[in-house]
């Protein structure tokens, strides 16, 4: 269920190991297809670029991962992603914007305390309504959205505050803020995911929720808590966008929870829950972010890509059914 | 009279020297088997014994490595399901193989349905259902959804798609692999009237089951395999019991049942007036040591029992109470484990495990907060508690880090009681603990239920295998109609009695 638990690595032996690092060999082969196929891929600068894109999609597939191993879906990521940014762009601008005027740590403080509120609600309607997730997320990705452009009247907030775009485009000595974030959660992630009750009943949850109940353990409070926290970090990811395109837009996000599910299962997750992977997510997300850059370098259209990515995820996961078997 | 029978005609299946492996694995080393028509065949082996391997290159699944199998003189067609099920080879396996929203009629013609015109006939579908029903006893109304039946009407539906299919082939071998696990005595009573039956309508049965008993009454000849061989066979009479589990388990199995301590005067569980719609009142106590059977048909109450004290489901009134503590009336399986009790269920796989996980996984889940510093649960500490389950239940794995999955059944379930021996827990429910389970594997189970009774835990046993709560139990509970019948102990404590009361015949005994 997690690579890193030292109780998986030992008696793993060499079939899983490699199982688990195929996400990272086909990551590596199509960056050496890519180095061959264009001068300009290899160079520092273009893979900082791919790290920075990715990061947002980084950040929400950290959660999307815990909420993937107990065998559910997130669909609302996106649109929280957008109203976490509505609610703090209108926090942090100044009031001629039609904001509040309350300076830049608490945008980001409204903004990561609506998407984890947008999260608990998710959490309440699955593990206490009993509603499908696939159901309850449904309704959020348009409630959500909805919400977002009551809040705007529809139209982008602009003048955000300088120091709320540091996580878009500042660095610290150098590492970009956003991929900071990104590595940071990350390996936060695998921590909790690998060495934490929360994890391990992730992926019990995902694999039995009823063994797990009649173990004494009640299933609905770590469930519902996990769906906060792919709030909580759609809502960063959030952050991490609006300090890129420096205005906040309802209309952000749109279909990001398809690439962050992507990225997941590409990962090695199963869409059945009870099996993921930190590292495997990240190399999942490195692989989308490696694949759109290489296209474009190539001068590929949007429209081939688009088509390509499709490929890419369909043949990641029939090969990963394939390794299992 | 029958084996003059099947001396006379050549057998109508026919395997020799059947091979198969699984990479390292032999799985098959040779097997001979003889199928005659109009016998009931019994076919005897532990788990890992090679059973499901050798009904899988019957059925077509597996591609034998060496050896021959012939159907009626011809050579059976090797590695494709439907040609074996055209050719006359059915076997209905332990797990339902029905599709619970599609009807009966579908489910009874499914791969083969009637067509006209290209077209569903599904006129011609129910009313030939219908009579493939009435040949099982069931007089289900074709049209409707299979979801919502009980076990043993769901198994009767997947006999008639059985039989329909056997049929159209012009008779053949029909496979019933554990027919009676799930079926409550009056239903097996049920079932061995038809197949005997079919036995007099020439048709061929391979039947497996880990019942002694039952195997005496149904049973014409036997085979044994043992680590994938077989090992002896002949007719069933030919054989005492001690013989065919020598032969299985390939040593001596002295005594299934252990003995024990006589249980304390002690009440640790004590449940008054347990009751919810259609249930109790159940009263009962059990004491420190000891085993207290539960008894009953199918549909008696007797998991309801289990899961209502236990808060897996809610009762609408009554005390539960664990030495001084008395559970709330909103208890849930938290708080029943947090005074003590354990529930072993009675479907390992829905209910029991987390298959994908590892055995540690599944072996510290009630527990794993105890694992649990800082936050951090602590892998290495996990690993070492669960190796020391693992070898005091000998669970046979390989390492604990292994899917629980790949366990077989016997050691799947030691894996749910070790849960609650690392819990340490009082009070221990068991919803058919060897349900599946073969001999081998249920001597040690029925060693580890009497060691954590000797312990001082109180142990309430739920079994339809009347020969094994005869043997367990201190005292038996019959349970009919969701009502306690009553309550035997000592010299009451027959076969006979314990049916009395269950079927409601008769006064007490």
């Amino acid at each position: 269920m997690t690579g890193a638990m030292p109780t998986k690595i030992e008696a793993a032996g060499l079939r899983p190991w490699i199982r688990q690092s195929m996400p990272l060999v086909a990551l590596l082969l199509l960056m050496g297809l890519f180095s061959l196929l264009s001068a300009r891929f290899l160079s520092f600068e273009n893979l900082g670029n791919i790290a920075v894109q990715s990061s947002h999609i980084g950040l929400i597939a950290v959660g999307m991962t815990f909420v993937i191993a107990t065998g559910g879906i997130d669909l609302s990521v996106g649109s929280v992603l957008a109203l976490s940014i509505c609610a703090a762009g209108l926090t942090m601008a100044p009031a001629e914007s039609g904001g509040a005027g309350q300076g830049v740590l608490a945008g980001w403080g409204a903004g990561l305390l609506t998407g984890a509120l947008a999260g608990g609600v998710n959490g309440l309607l699955i593990s206490r309504l009993k509603l499908s997730p696939f159901i309850a997320t449904l309704g959020m990705m348009s409630v959500a959205r909805g919400v977002a452009n009551v809040l705007t009247d529809g139209m982008p907030v602009e003048d955000i505050p300088e120091g709320a775009l540091a996580l878009g485009t500042g660095d610290l000595a150098g590492m970009p803020w956003a991929v900071l974030l990104w590595v940071a959660a990350a390996l936060l992630g695998g921590l909790v995911l690998g060495w934490t009750r929360l994890g391990r009943y992730a992926c019990a949850l995902g694999s039995n929720e009823e063994a797990l109940r009649l173990s004494g353990v009640r299933p609905g409070p770590w469930k519902g808590s996990l769906y906060v926290l792919s709030g909580l970090l759609s809502a960063a990811a959030g952050l991490v966008f609006l300090g890129r395109v420096s205005n906040a837009q309802p209309s952000a996000g749109v279909g990001f929870e398809l690439d962050a599910i992507a990225a997941v299962v590409i990962g090695g997750a199963s869409l059945m829950g009870g099996r993921g992977s930190m590292a495997g997510t990240v190399v999942g997300v490195a692989l989308m972010g490696v694949l759109r850059n290489g296209l474009v370098l190539l001068d590929v259209s949007a429209f081939w890509q688009q088509l390509v990515i499709g490929v890419v995820v369909v043949l990641a996961v029939l090969l990963d059914r394939w390794r299992t078997n | 009279m029958k084996e003059g029978l099947s001396t006379m005609a050549p057998p109508l299946l026919q395997v020799r020297g059947l091979k198969k492996a699984f990479g390292a694995i032999q799985a098959l080393s040779g097997v001979d088997l003889d199928i005659y028509r109009g016998e009931v065949h019994v076919l005897l082996g532990e788990n890992g014994a090679g059973k499901s391997t050798l009904l899988k290159v019957l059925s077509g699944v597996h591609v034998p490595d060496e050896g021959k199998v012939t159907l009626d003189g011809r050579p059976l067609p090797a590695g494709n399901p439907g040609d074996s099920g055209r050719a006359g080879i059915v076997t209905i396996h332990q797990e339902f193989n029905l599709i619970l929203d599609l009807s009966v009629a579908e489910n009874v013609f499914l791969g083969r349905e009637p067509r006209r015109f290209g077209l569903l006939d599904h006129a011609r579908m129910h009313r030939e259902a219908k009579v493939l029903l009435e040949r099982v006893g069931l007089g289900l109304d074709p049209a409707r959804p299979v979801r919502g039946l009980g076990v043993a009407q769901a198994q009767l539906v997947e006999i008639a798609r059985a039989l329909g299919i056997l049929d159209a082939t012009g008779g053949g071998v029909l496979t019933l692999d554990e027919p009676t696990a799930a079926l409550a005595e009056h239903e097996i009573t049920l079932l061995h009237d038809l197949i005997r039956q079919w036995r007099t309508q020439g048709l061929a049965l391979i039947y497996i089951s880990h019942r002694m008993p039952e195997l005496r009454a149904i049973g014409d000849r036997v085979t044994v395999l043992r680590d994938g061989a077989s090992v002896a066979t002949g007719p069933m009479r030919g054989f005492e019991d001690d013989e065919l589990i020598r032969a299985m388990v390939g040593r001596e199995v002295h005594h299934l049942y252990p003995s024990r301590p006589p249980a304390s005067e002690d009440p640790l569980l004590e449940v008054e007036e347990l009751q919810a719609p259609n249930f109790g009142p159940v009263s009962l106590a059990v004491a420190r040591g000891e085993i207290l059977g539960v008894a009953g048909l199918m549909g008696a109450g007797r998991t309801r029992l289990l899961r209502l004290l236990y808060g897996a489901s809610r009762a609408s009134g009554g005390r539960v109470r664990v030495a001084d503590k008395v559970l709330s009336g909103t208890r849930t399986p938290a708080e029943a484990v947090e005074a003590g009790i354990g529930l072993v269920p009675e479907d390992r796989k829905h209910q029991g495990l987390a298959l994908g996980l590892s055995i540690s996984d599944n072996l510290v889940m009630a527990i794993l907060e105890r694992f649990t510093h800082a936050g951090f649960v602590d892998g290495k500490a996990i690993v070492r508690a669960s190796t020391g389950l693992v070898e005091r239940l000998r669970i046979r794995s390989r390492h604990v880090s292994q899917p629980a999955g790949s366990l077989s059944g016997g050691n799947q379930q030691k894996v749910v009681l070790g849960r609650w021996l690392a819990r340490d827990g009082q009070v221990i429910l068991l919803d058919e603990p060897t349900r599946g389970v073969d001999v081998g594997a249920r001597a040690e189970i029925y060693q580890q239920i009497a060691d954590l009774a000797a312990q001082g835990k109180a142990m309430v046993m739920v079994s339809s295998d009347l020969p094994e709560l005869l043997g367990m139990a201190d005292r038996i509970l019959v349970m009919r109609e969701g009502r306690v019948a009553g309550i035997l102990a000592g010299d009451q404590l027959t076969q006979e009695n314990v049916m009395r009361m269950a079927t409601g015949h008769g006064g007490r005994g």
